[in-house]
Order: structure tokens, then C-alpha cells, then sequence
């Protein structure tokens, strides 16, 4: 069963159907990759699952429980955690002060020792920028400090909206590393993604959402050769094949 | 039922009058994301404007009103949206409201100067009171004209906004209020139309609700509470249910002046009670509200530059304090040093807004009411000198904070804001003014026959009755409160507070309750401000509720922000310009209305520079003289020296002041160019980090605005993803959309 469910969770903005009954899992163990284009929904998902936005209908369920009606912060106790693709770090405090401050809050009724914020700042390579304050840092090394700061709470589930954006090849390629090791542990990993080349690489399953509907689902492999996928993302059936990591970040954000 | 007609029509005409009032205010806050704390005001100088024009210089009465309404309003309006309000664009939410809180400051004041309070005036109603015969009711003109004018109010409202291009363009904004708010790109002319046509529905309700008042600045400003509950009743946003909110706030106000004096019993305990019912009304409608979603980060053009309080730095403070305190207490001249124990009160309520405004950003305009408490406190629980009375005031004030704020935690900080107003309000036009009541056995007067007495107390050897002794203890007292709030800054409730501040949506989905961190900071807040009352009263010995005015609370809170309202200095600025002589002295009767129309004109230039004068002009002016030796020992010696010699005699009493000011003028420029050669020899500053920029990165938009190069440069450094950056022209606009995607409201 799946660890983090959605059933026909549908969100309005105004006369805008940003969610249209969208219902998908994530498992633990895995990296299940949420793919769209711009403006298909997949924020207005995440801040649905972590209770940010209240969905005009349908139901949340982690570890088989309605936490619909829970608060923000009822959830994250509960094991879920998400970084942001606008940053939302804490800009006056420092990169360990931001970590620090996250393991705690995290759960109450997890057991075990409060993470090391060091350690975690080493994880994501920010050993070296651990006492620069949080807002001068540049996009790349701020989205590794929300993942940082989103271990720190010992999530049993990881909502990582567009992770990558803002981080060279490199980097990229030490990130999908990393959250290999993640799912490893047995976390479950739902990642937002822009870069082909990285969703193909890390996931298992994929959820392609377009106009707010869930538009196809199944195995990268599956997912890459279903039509309708290339055409939702190129207009046309001919083109690049987005699976070959040619057409990056740029083709798909259209 | 005779007398029910009469009341109802009355409370028809005011609710009109509400309606109009209201029915602006919503109007530019949805427009421009400003919620005007000064809108009364500006109803309240347009009334006065009326009165010169109608009834001093005699114009014809149409003549006056139209005049006020349709001229001299909007243009006022225009320069308040040409001067002010532009610049609040990317500003946090705290200091849009703190500005409009300036704004009001200045208008009240102005007033004051312009039309001498002492005088008394009074505008009548239209058609002179005069009115028709229906069913045996005399319905004045007035009141039928009132009614009239609201409802084309609504209508002109109705049109502009569904049919004019101008209108439509607002009303996207007036049905997304998320989008609204945090859009960075307002286009200009809605704004200038929305403070044109905001300021006229002031100035109008102004000019019609005059007469059922007497001509004085502070009632008529005080009417924006009104407006606000009729506001909040529409969620900011929707008019029609403004309007609706206004007819409750109406006819419950006249209702209450109608029948609330039939009650025959505790009838001396009623006759304040009118001006809650706008709170009363409040209170519900805030109880009802659905739940804020929490804010995203706020796209900031501004980077708050203060950084957290070291212990050293602190005990550098405290020592300055303390050496300060000394000086003063040993060579000031009696009278002096009575008006100046004032002082350390008054610094104890500015600290008390340092973690709640400052580190969690949550404006609180009562404040000085919770030391009006923590007054009574001392002064009803002293019994004669018993320090217990002190913590029992803290006690007392942080109940009461934590009560009051518990409706408005559900939602955003600007609710709080508005709770916090009127509830100082009310307690100022009532509970204060309440005559002894018994509670449990006890008989109780908060301010009895309008005056608190309080003993200072006596703990042991130390007594503190003798201005010396109460001077240096008040001195001693604050700076404990200062290690209190330091302490909270740099432990986990600092961070805490941090986090809400900066993106209570992140603090959230991290598991971080942020109604209740809200609820510590403000019971905290509230605790420190009864603290201050407490000291305040004690210092003062006799106090009135005057003191502890909602105006004075608003001056105090301009101060407060204005020196900087992240360090802890800024609560001493507060109590150093409203507590001690030395204004008083240089400007005499006056100072209270100079001290605010000082800090109002200091406050309006926030929108500039809102991290405040300490962090942005006083710190790095004397870093060089703390990080330089021979200065300070010299500084200190100089001091030193001077007090000596003043302390037996040697000098003139007026050399010291003399002496320390050049000393605190002189060191930092001697400091600068020693700090200098010492950071070139040690090569401490890394070469070329602020190349390509207008000027040193820190400083960055403070000296002048942040120029297209500048941001260039910063992006090329920061290698920031252009692709990102394409998405919007500006990274601020980038953000805004982002923003609402969090969620934000
Ligand atoms: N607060 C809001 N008010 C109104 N519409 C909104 C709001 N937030 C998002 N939308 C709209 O909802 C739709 C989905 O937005 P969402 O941010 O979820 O897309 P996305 O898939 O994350 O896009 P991107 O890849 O650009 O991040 C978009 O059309 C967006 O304009
Ligand atoms: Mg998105």
C-alpha cells in the first residue's frame, strides 16, 4: 500500500480548475517523479499535501489515515516534508541555524536522537557555507539547504518540488545519488522535475499531469514512449525524445 | 415602537456613514495591499477642512462639501500615493501598516496645530437639523440625504468597477485578493485611482459623521475602528458584505446609545461602553473568519540587515546603560532627574515590541495599554512597596495579551493588528475610565477617580524611594529585561520567531505550530509592556489613563521602529524621547505634539529604509569605535574625567552634557579612518567582493535604489538560473507568482 495516497482531490481557483480529481501514491522505497508542464498543478498538489491548500474535494491519506483536515504542522509531525521551488529558507538565520532549528521541530513520537544539523549540511554539501546566513546564499546551495532542513524532521515522506533547477550537471548528478540513498533508507520520494535526464535516472514510477488532470502514469520506460506524453509536452508527436536528456530543463518549461 | 423608528433611522444614517467609510478603506487595501491605519484621520481632517471652509469663512454649505469630497480629497490622496504609499511597494507588511500608522500621527497632529484644541467648534448636519413628518417621526433631511448618498456610493462603486476599463482592472484584484496583495506589479493608475477615490470616501464620512460628534482630532480619527469592524465583516475584500458589516456596526452603535442608558442596573459601569461595540462587533466577526492559509515568503525588495545579538555586544550595551544611568543619577538637578525616572518605564514597553514586531513581525498597537495594566497592577497589588507587585503587573498583562490575541491568531498579521487597535481603543474610552467595581470581595478601582497612585518599593536594604535610588533601578530593571529578550533571540524561540516571520508556511510544513509561537511572543510582549507600566507608574508615583493612551502607544511604536525595531536599543530611544525632559524642556507645552509630529515625518520615510536607524546609521557608525581601543578608553576617560570634575564642583553642571555629546560626535570620526588602516594591513575584507556593485553589498539599496547594474552583477555572482529569471521581468515579480503558489493569502 502506498505510503502517501491522494484520491480525486480536485482545487479551484476561482472558475480555474487548477486540480481536476487527480488521485496518485507514493510508496516508500522509491522516487516517484510528478512531471508536467508549467502551470499543470504539481505545487498546487504539493501545498495539497501538506495541507497548505485546502482541496475543494477529495481526500489525503498517509499511512492509510485521512489527514485531510489536519494542519500544516500536524502533517509534518506526522513524517511528511517538502522543500519549495520559490526558497522559503529562513533568510536571517545562518545555513546550520536554519538546519538546527528544523530537527527541533521535528516529531514528537519518532525515536532516536535529533539528527546532527552538521551532519546533514554534509550530506548535502554545505559543510562550508554552515554559518552564512541563509538569504545570501544563491539559488543552488539554498534549494540543497531546504532539502537539509526538510531531513532534518526525519520525514518518512519527501515532497521535493524541482530540486535541480539552479544546480550545474554535476551537482545534479551528486543530487540523483543522493536521493538514491534516500529511497534506499526507505523513504518515500515524491520529486517535481523539469530535468528529464534526472527523472528518468532516479525514478521508479511517474504521474504526468497536465491542465490539472493526471494524464499518465506508469514506468519511466512507459511514461517516455506514451504519445500523448510527447504531445502534451511538444505540441506535436515528432521531436525530441525527452527521455534523452537533449531536450532539458529549457524544452520542457516551455 | 416609536422610539425603536426613531433609533432605527439614526442607525441607518450612521451605518451609511460606516458604509462609506469602510467601503474605501477595503477598496485601497485590496487596490494596493495597504490597509490604511490613517484613514480615519484623513476623515478627520477633511471634517476640519469642512468646518473652516463651511462654517469659519462661511462658504455656502454644498459649496464646502463639494469641495472637500471632490477636490481637495483627491488631490490629497494623489500627493499620499505620490509621496508615501508608492514607495511601500515590497515592503514588509509590518511596515506598510507601521507607515500608515505614521501617517496618522502626522494627521492628528497637524490637526491639532492647524485647529488649537481648546477651541470649541461643531459642524451641524445638513439642511440644519431640519426634517419631515412621516408617521408622527421627524425625519430630518439629513439623514434621508446620508442614506442617499451611501447608496450612490455603492452604485458609483458597482459601475466603476464592472464597467469602467480602470474599475475592471481593480476588480481583478478585489476577487483575488491573494494574487492582489502580493503582486508586485501594480500597475500605477489603479493605485492613484484607488487612493484618490479611498481618500474621498474618507473625507466624505468624515465631514457627515462630524456633527454627531464634537470637532476633536482623536474621536473622529478613532472612527476608523468602525470602519475596520464593518470591513473585517467583509474580509477586506468583498464590498457588498462591507456594506452589510457596516449596517450591524450602525445600528448596534445607535441601539446601544439609545437603549443601553435605559438598563437600571450598573449604569455607571455602561455609560463607556458604546465605543466597544465596534470592538464587540470585531471580536465576532474575527471568531467567525475562516482560517488565513499561511503566507509564503514575502518578496522583499528590502534584506533586513539586523544580525543576532551577541552576548558581548549586549554586555557592551549594558555597560553603557549602566554608566549612563550613573551619570545621570549623580549630577542631574532634581526636578530633572524626577522628570527623567519616566524614562526606564517607557524603554521597558519599546522593548516589549522588540520581539513581537521586530524578530516575529506582528504589529501590536496596544502596548501601551498592557502597561495602562501593569499600572493598575502596581498600583492596587504594591500595598505599600512590595516589589511582588512588579511581576504581578507582568503577570496580569501577559493573561490579558494572551486572551486578546487568541481570536486573531487563526489569521494573518494584519487582523492582529486590527484586534490589538481596537482593544486599546476600548480600553481607553472604557475600562480605564470605569469607575470601582468589587471583584470576589475585593473592591477595585483601575483608575481611581482618574488618578493611580503607587509606592516605589523596598526589597530589604534597598529602598528605592528616593528619585536616585528608583532612577538606577529602573536603569537596572531594564537592562534585565534586555537580557531577556536577548536570550530569547538567540535561543529556540528566537529562531522560532524568526521562521514566522519569514515564511510561516515553511515553519508549518516543518512541524512548527505557529499559532501557538504567535501566542508565546505575544504573551511575552505583552508580559515585558506591563513590566514597563509597572515601573512607569512607580517612577511617576500618580499617572492618569492619558498616559497610557492608544495616540501615545502609536508614538511610542513609530519611535520604536523608527530607531530600529529589531535592537534592543530602540526600546531606550522610546523611553529617551518620551520619558525624560530633555524634549520637554527644548520645546515646552508643546513636546508631546512635537515629539509626534517628529516621529510621524521619521516614520513616513520608512518605506525607505525599514530596518531603522540603529542597524542602518548608528551600528556601523560607531562599529569602528567598539572595534578600536584607544578610542574607547579615550572616550570613556573623557567621560569620566568630565563627571569627576562636575561631581565636585569643578565645572558648570552644563559642561557634561556638553562634553558627552561631543565625545559621541567625535569618536566615530576619529574611530573611522584607525578602523580603516587596521582592515587594510590585515587584509580582513576580501578583495573585489563588492565589484561591479554601486557600493558595498550590505549597504545596497540604503543610500540609493538598487539599480538594474547592481542587480546584474548580483545575479552574474550569484550565478543565478537566467531561465528562472525569464519567467518574470524582475526577480522580485518572479517570486510574487511563486508566492501565491505556496499558497499565501
Ligand atoms: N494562488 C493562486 N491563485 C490563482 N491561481 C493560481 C494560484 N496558484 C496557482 N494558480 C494557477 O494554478 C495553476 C497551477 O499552478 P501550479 O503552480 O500548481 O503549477 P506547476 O505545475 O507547479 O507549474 P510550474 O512548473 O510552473 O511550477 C496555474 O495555472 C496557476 O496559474
Ligand atoms: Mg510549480
Amino acid at each position: 500500500m502506498a505510503l502517501l495516497e491522494i484520491r480525486d482531490v480536485t482545487v479551484r481557483y476561482g472558475g480555474h480548475v487548477a486540480l481536476r480529481e487527480v488521485t496518485l501514491g507514493v510508496e516508500a522505497g522509491r522516487v516517484t517523479g510528478l512531471i508536467g508542464p508549467n502551470g499543470a498543478g504539481k505545487t498546487t498538489l504539493f501545498n495539497v499535501l501538506t495541507g497548505l491548500l485546502t482541496p475543494g474535494a477529495g481526500r489525503v491519506l498517509l499511512d492509510g489515515e485521512d489527514v485531510t483536515r489536519l494542519a500544516p504542522y500536524r502533517r509534518a509531525r506526522r513524517g511528511m516534508a517538502r522543500t519549495f521551488q520559490i526558497l522559503e529558507l529562513f533568510g536571517q538565520l545562518t545555513a546550520l541555524e536554519n538546519v538546527a532549528l528544523a530537527t527541533r521541530l521535528r516529531r514528537r513520537t519518532a525515536a532516536g536522537e535529533r539528527p546532527d544539523p552538521g551532519a546533514l549540511l554534509e550530506r548535502v554539501g554545505l559543510s562550508a557555507f554552515a554559518d552564512r546566513r541563509a538569504d545570501t546564499l544563491p539559488t543552488g546551495l539554498g534549494r540543497r539547504l531546504e532539502l537539509a532542513r526538510a531531513l532534518a524532521v526525519r520525514p518518512r515522506v519527501l515532497l521535493l518540488d524541482e530540486p535541480a533547477s539552479g544546480q550545474d550537471p554535476d551537482e545534479t548528478a551528486a543530487f540523483a545519488d543522493l536521493l538514491g540513498e534516500l529511497a534506499d533508507e526507505g523513504l518515500a520520494i515524491l520529486l517535481v522535475e523539469h530535468d528529464m535526464t534526472l527523472v528518468m535516472r532516479v525514478c521508479a514510477h511517474l504521474y504526468v499531469l497536465d491542465f490539472g488532470t493526471l494524464m499518465a502514469e506508469g514506468d519511466p520506460a512507459s511514461v517516455r514512449a506514451d504519445p500523448r506524453v510527447r504531445e502534451a509536452y511538444l505540441g506535436t508527436s515528432t521531436g525530441t525524445d525527452p527521455g534523452t536528456g537533449t531536450a532539458g530543463a529549457g524544452t520542457l518549461a516551455r | 415602537m416609536h422610539e425603536f423608528l426613531v433609533f432605527t433611522i439614526s442607525g441607518l444614517t450612521t451605518a451609511g456613514i460606516y458604509a462609506i467609510s469602510a467601503s474605501g478603506l477595503t477598496l485601497t487595501y485590496v487596490t494596493t495591499g495597504v490597509f490604511n491605519i490613517a484613514h480615519g484621520a484623513t476623515g478627520m481632517l477633511a471634517a476640519f477642512t469642512y468646518w473652516q471652509l463651511a462654517v469659519a469663512w462661511g462658504w455656502p454649505v454644498p459649496l464646502a462639501l463639494l469641495f472637500c469630497v471632490l477636490v481637495a480629497a483627491p488631490l490629497f490622496g494623489l500627493l499620499l500615493e505620490r509621496v508615501v504609499m508608492r514607495r511601500l511597494a515590497g515592503a514588509p507588511e509590518s511596515t506598510r501598516l507601521v507607515v500608515t500608522v505614521a501617517v496618522l500621527v502626522v494627521l492628528v497632529s497637524a490637526a491639532q496645530w492647524l485647529w488649537d484644541p481648546s477651541t470649541f467648534r461643531r459642524t451641524q448636519g445638513l439642511f440644519a437639523g431640519r426634517g419631515f413628518e412621516a408617521g408622527g417621526i421627524l425625519v430630518p433631511y439629513n439623514d434621508v440625504v446620508v442614506l442617499g448618498v451611501a447608496a450612490a456610493v455603492a452604485g458609483g462603486l458597482w459601475l466603476l468597477l464592472h464597467v469602467s476599463r480602470a474599475g475592471v482592472a481593480m476588480r481583478a484584484r478585489v476577487d483575488d485578493p491573494s494574487l492582489a496583495i502580493l503582486n508586485g506589479a501594480r500597475p500605477a493608475t489603479s493605485a492613484r485611482l484607488a487612493w484618490m477615490i479611498g481618500t474621498s470616501l474618507a473625507a466624505l464620512a468624515g465631514i457627515l459623521i462630524a456633527p454627531k460628534l464634537t470637532m476633536s482630532a482623536i474621536p473622529l480619527t478613532l472612527l476608523i475602528v468602525n470602519a475596520y469592524a464593518a470591513a473585517v465583516i467583509g474580509r477586506l475584500r468583498s464590498l457588498p458584505m462591507t456594506f452589510a458589516g457596516a449596517l450591524v456596526v450602525g445600528l448596534a452603535a445607535d441601539y446601544a446609545i439609545g437603549y443601553v442608558p435605559k438598563i437600571s442596573y450598573g449604569q455607571q459601569y455602561l455609560r463607556g461602553v458604546l465605543p466597544v461595540i465596534p470592538v464587540l462587533v470585531l471580536l465576532v466577526a474575527l471568531l467567525v473568519l475562516r482560517a488565513s492559509r499561511l503566507r509564503g515568503k514575502p518578496a522583499l525588495a528590502i534584506r533586513e540587515i539586523t544580525p543576532t545579538p551577541t552576548w558581548a555586544g549586549t554586555g557592551v550595551f549594558a555597560a553603557a546603560v549602566a554608566f549612563g544611568a550613573v551619570i545621570a543619577a549623580t549630577t542631574l538637578a532634581k526636578a530633572d532627574l524626577y522628570s527623567s525616572t519616566a524614562l526606564w518605564g517607557l524603554a521597558i514597553v519599546g522593548l516589549s515590541m522588540v520581539p513581537l514586531v521586530g524578530y516575529a513581525g506582528r504589529i501590536s498597537l496596544c502596548q501601551l495599554s498592557f502597561a495602562g495594566i501593569g499600572a493598575a497592577v502596581v498600583s492596587h497589588a504594591g500595598g505599600g512597596s512590595n516589589p511582588a507587585a512588579l511581576l504581578a503587573a507582568a503577570a496580569v498583562a501577559a493573561i490579558v495579551g494572551a486572551v486578546v490575541s487568541l481570536p486573531a491568531l487563526r489569521l494573518s498579521g494584519i487582523y492582529l493588528a486590527l484586534l490589538t487597535g481596537a482593544f486599546a481603543v476600548a480600553l481607553d474610552n472604557w475600562i480605564f475610565q470605569l469607575p470601582a467595581f468589587t471583584v470576589l470581595g475585593d473592591q477595585f478601582a483601575l483608575f481611581t477617580n482618574g488618578t493611580l497612585s503607587v509606592e516605589r518599593f523596598a526589597v530589604g536594604p534597598l529602598d528605592t524611594t528616593s528619585d536616585r535610588a528608583f532612577f538606577l533601578t529602573g536603569a537596572a530593571l531594564f537592562l534585565a529585561a534586555v537580557a531577556v529578550v536577548v536570550a530569547v533571540r538567540r535561543g529556540e524561540l528566537g529562531q522560532r520567531l524568526i521562521a514566522v516571520k519569514e515564511s510561516p508556511a515553511a515553519a508549518a510544513t516543518l512541524g512548527m505550530n505557529v499559532r501557538l509561537t504567535t501566542l508565546a511572543v505575544f504573551t511575552l510582549s505583552a508580559a515585558l509592556a506591563g513590566l514597563g507600566g509597572g515601573v512607569y507608574a512607580s517612577a511617576v508615583r500618580s499617572t492618569t489613563p492619558d498616559a497610557f493612551s492608544f495616540f501615545t502607544g502609536l508614538t511610542l511604536l513609530l519611535i520604536v521602529v523608527v530607531a530600529g525595531v529589531s535592537s534592543i536599543g530602540s526600546g531606550l530611544a522610546a523611553g529617551l524621547l518620551l520619558g525624560t525632559a530633555a524634549v520637554g524642556s527644548a520645546t515646552g507645552d508643546d513636546s508631546a505634539r512635537v515629539t509626534a509630529t517628529v516621529v510621524g515625518l521619521a516614520a513616513l520615510a520608512l518605506a525607505a529604509n525599514p530596518n531603522g536607524l540603529i542597524p542602518s546609521v548608528l551600528r556601523p557608525a560607531y562599529e569602528p569605535v567598539r572595534r578600536s581601543p584607544a578610542v574607547l578608553a579615550g572616550s570613556v576617560g573623557a567621560i569620566t574625567a568630565l563627571w569627576v570634575l562636575t561631581l565636585v564642583d569643578a565645572v558648570a553642571p552644563n559642561v557634561l552634557p556638553l562634553g558627552v555629546l561631543l565625545v559621541a560626535v567625535a569618536a566615530p570620526l576619529v574611530a573611522r579612518p584607525l578602523a580603516g588602516r587596521a582592515a587594510a594591513t590585515a587584509g580582513t575584507e576580501p578583495a573585489g567582493r563588492d565589484e561591479g556593485l554601486s557600493g558595498p553589498l550590505e549597504w545596497l539599496g540604503f543610500d540609493a535604489p538598487v539599480g538594474r547594474a547592481d542587480l546584474d552583477a548580483i545575479d552574474a555572482r550569484l550565478a543565478l538560473d537566467t531561465a528562472r529569471l525569464d519567467t518574470g521581468p524582475h526577480l522580485a515579480s518572479g517570486k510574487t507568482v511563486g508566492e501565491a503558489r505556496v499558497g499565501a493569502a
